[in-house]
């Protein structure tokens, strides 16, 4: 095992100083952490790692004891079939059509709101942003009803617009408080020379602020974008007809209607979760930067 | 004073402030507008509709207390409150606790710890409906993960979905898988905390474990108290997941409060009962909330604030 062989490199019989002792200990130490968090890490991972092999593998070779990590032989055609069984690409296009305009209307109108609140003095605002912050606080089942019955009698029912049209206005107090959080970092000489310019706050807010402003905007987008992705209750309420759905009610209607055919549902899964871990992996740096420096953490 | 109060500058400054406060409220505008349509709005509606019997179809009727008069006596409500306040009460400390200790290790100075940052987060992103079909295999009583582990380890397989007393466990267990999120803002947090406090305390000669109850559990008590507050709050409207892998049984040991509101709402149309339901909810929410700012005052440390 290498384990041992590096503890007794670490460690030689013959401890010349106390220095080399140390270093040892810390290597040992390094060692055993090492083995802890990736055992973790397997336990974590595997989960993701069974979804993607079972999405490649024969219907047979899915239930087996132990279980078999690696497929074979590898089934590409489980994903055509896959995404045949139901209208999946439409269910994507949806999902994508969903996402992408309510996270725009999440990142235009949470910014202007927090540009206000991190710029502009006018009267009552400590208590506009108070009562933004409290309802960060507030459960989201309790406006869930009367929402879908003004959406139902707009007869907005089957239509995209109750998933696009409330982000529209100020996306969610998260955001705001994350971009204010952003915005108060930026030097106010910068607008005030702006100001001197002639510049009206319209200009500063879009040709000044937004551009230096950019990191924050994208962990607001990737941080929407997850959500939208991911979200179930409102298409679940909203969306009825088929052709509507979004790919998390596609997959769960999949799982009612192929609850056996699980290669079929791995495969549809990957499709679903893949865009997001590709998204995570190019945007890491901005997503955890977000929540650095939004004082999540209370101070 | 009134004379200078009419000279240019002082007007164009009275101008550039009047354009200031119109543009403040210019550009919260669309956020008041979605606080008093889908926030405001909906909450004052959702207390009205609950002393209503409306059944979608049928005109609404007024009908005073008749709907939590129905709701108090009636045993799922309370069966899907128990379910709920145990999935709360001792899945989230759970969870934070993991969260907590996961984001110590992340923080220590290992060479690729930012692999395992990545390998921990990445549950957290998985939508729940594709985490729910993979706990829904790993529960499997055959050929499921869990008791394969089980079985290594030289113990009996469980009936984790299939028997009413695991089933919440088992949510909770699903629960650790996506401690990625707390993680991630508890070391933001760690990070935080200026190494001097710990040099000097070691100069002190305190050790690790002092150094952890006196300077590190002090400092993150502002971040452990928030994620506390949002995560009770999120607990509390648990619902996809047993909407999934349970839809609430079995023996509906996973019948959730929200799940409970959602059928009476969306299945059966009863907005009445469903609204009554709803502003319960956020009154045993906001009474919870209320009881943890109050008891913060004895573990949370603000830096700026002198404790007595």
């Amino acid at each position: 095992m290498t384990a041992g062989a590096s503890l007794e490199q670490a460690s030689p019989p013959k401890v010349r100083s106390e220095k080399i002792t140390q270093r040892g200990r810390a290597l040992l130490g390094d060692l055993l952490w090492h083995l802890v968090l990736s055992a973790f890490a397997i336990v974590l991972i595997a989960p993701l790692v069974w979804l993607i092999s079972t999405s490649l593998k024969e219907p047979s070779a899915i239930f087996t004891l132990p279980p078999k990590w690696i497929p074979d032989p590898i089934r590409w055609q489980n994903y055509p079939e896959a995404l045949n069984a139901q209208p999946f690409a439409r269910f994507f296009l949806n999902t994508m059509i969903i996402t992408i305009l309510a996270t725009l209307g999440t990142v235009i109108t949470a910014s202007m709101a927090a540009y206000s609140f991190a710029r502009l003095r006018f009267p009552l605002r400590s208590f506009w942003f108070g009562l933004m912050i409290s309802t960060l606080m507030l459960p989201s089942i309790v406006t869930l009803i009367p929402t879908f019955i003004l959406f139902r009698y707009l007869k907005w029912i089957d239509t995209f617009y109750p998933l696009i049209v409330p982000f529209w206005f100020g996306g969610s107090p998260f955001f705001i408080f994350l971009l204010r959080q952003f915005f108060l970092t930026i030097p106010l000489e910068l607008d005030e020379a702006a100001r001197i310019d002639g510049a009206s706050n319209y200009r500063i807010y879009w040709q000044i602020i937004l551009p230096l402003a950019k990191p924050a905007l994208a962990t607001v987008m990737i941080f929407s974008i997850i959500n939208h992705w991911n979200e179930f209750i409102l298409p679940l309420i909203y969306l009825h007809s088929t052709d509507k759905w979004t790919m998390a009610i596609g997959l769960q209607g999949f799982s009612d209607l192929y609850s056996t055919q699980w290669h079929w549902l791995m495969a549809a899964s990957t499709v679903m979760v893949l865009p997001l871990i590709i998204l995570f992996f190019s945007a890491q740096r901005y997503y955890l930067e977000g929540i650095h420096m939004t004082g999540l953490t209370g101070r | 004073m009134a004379v200078t109060n009419s000279t240019p500058q002082r007007r164009r400054r009275r101008s550039l402030l009047w354009r200031e406060n119109l543009d403040g409220y210019i550009f919260i505008l669309p956020w008041m507008i979605g606080f008093f349509v889908f926030v405001a709005g909906p909450m004052v509606a959702s207390f009205l509709i609950s002393f209503m019997d409306w059944e979608m179809v049928t005109p609404a009727r007024w009908s005073g207390l008749a709907q939590y008069e129905r709701l108090f006596n009636d045993s799922r409500f309370y069966l899907s409150l128990y379910n709920t306040a145990y999935y709360v009460f001792i899945g989230v400390p759970l969870h934070l606790l993991l969260a907590l200790l996961a984001a110590m290790a992340m923080n220590l100075n290992l060479r690729g710890i930012r692999i395992y940052r990545t390998l921990y987060f990445i549950p957290s992103i998985t939508p729940v409906v594709a985490s729910s079909l993979l706990w829904l295999w790993i529960f499997n009583p055959e050929f499921g993960l869990a008791n394969s582990m089980l079985n290594w380890l030289g113990l009996p397989s469980l009936y984790w979905l299939q028997d009413p007393k695991l089933a919440k466990p088992a949510f909770i267990i699903m629960s650790f898988w996506t401690i990625g999120g707390q993680m991630v803002i508890l070391l933001a947090g760690l990070k935080g905390i200026p190494p001097a406090l710990y040099e000097a305390a070691q100069i002190d000669g305190a050790g690790n474990w002092a150094s952890f109850w006196n300077i590190t559990l002090p400092m993150l008590s502002p971040a452990i108290f928030f994620n506390l507050i949002l995560a009770v709050i999120a607990a509390f409207q648990v619902f996809t997941q047993s909407y999934i892998i349970t839809g609430g049984g079995p023996e509906n040991a996973t019948l959730f409060y929200v799940l409970y509101l959602y059928r009476m709402a969306f299945e059966n149309f009863r907005m009445g009962y469903a609204s009554a339901m709803a502003w319960v909810l956020f009154l045993i929410i906001l009474l919870f909330t209320y009881i943890q700012f109050r008891l913060s005052d004895r573990w949370v440390f603000y830096e700026g604030s002198v404790p007595d």
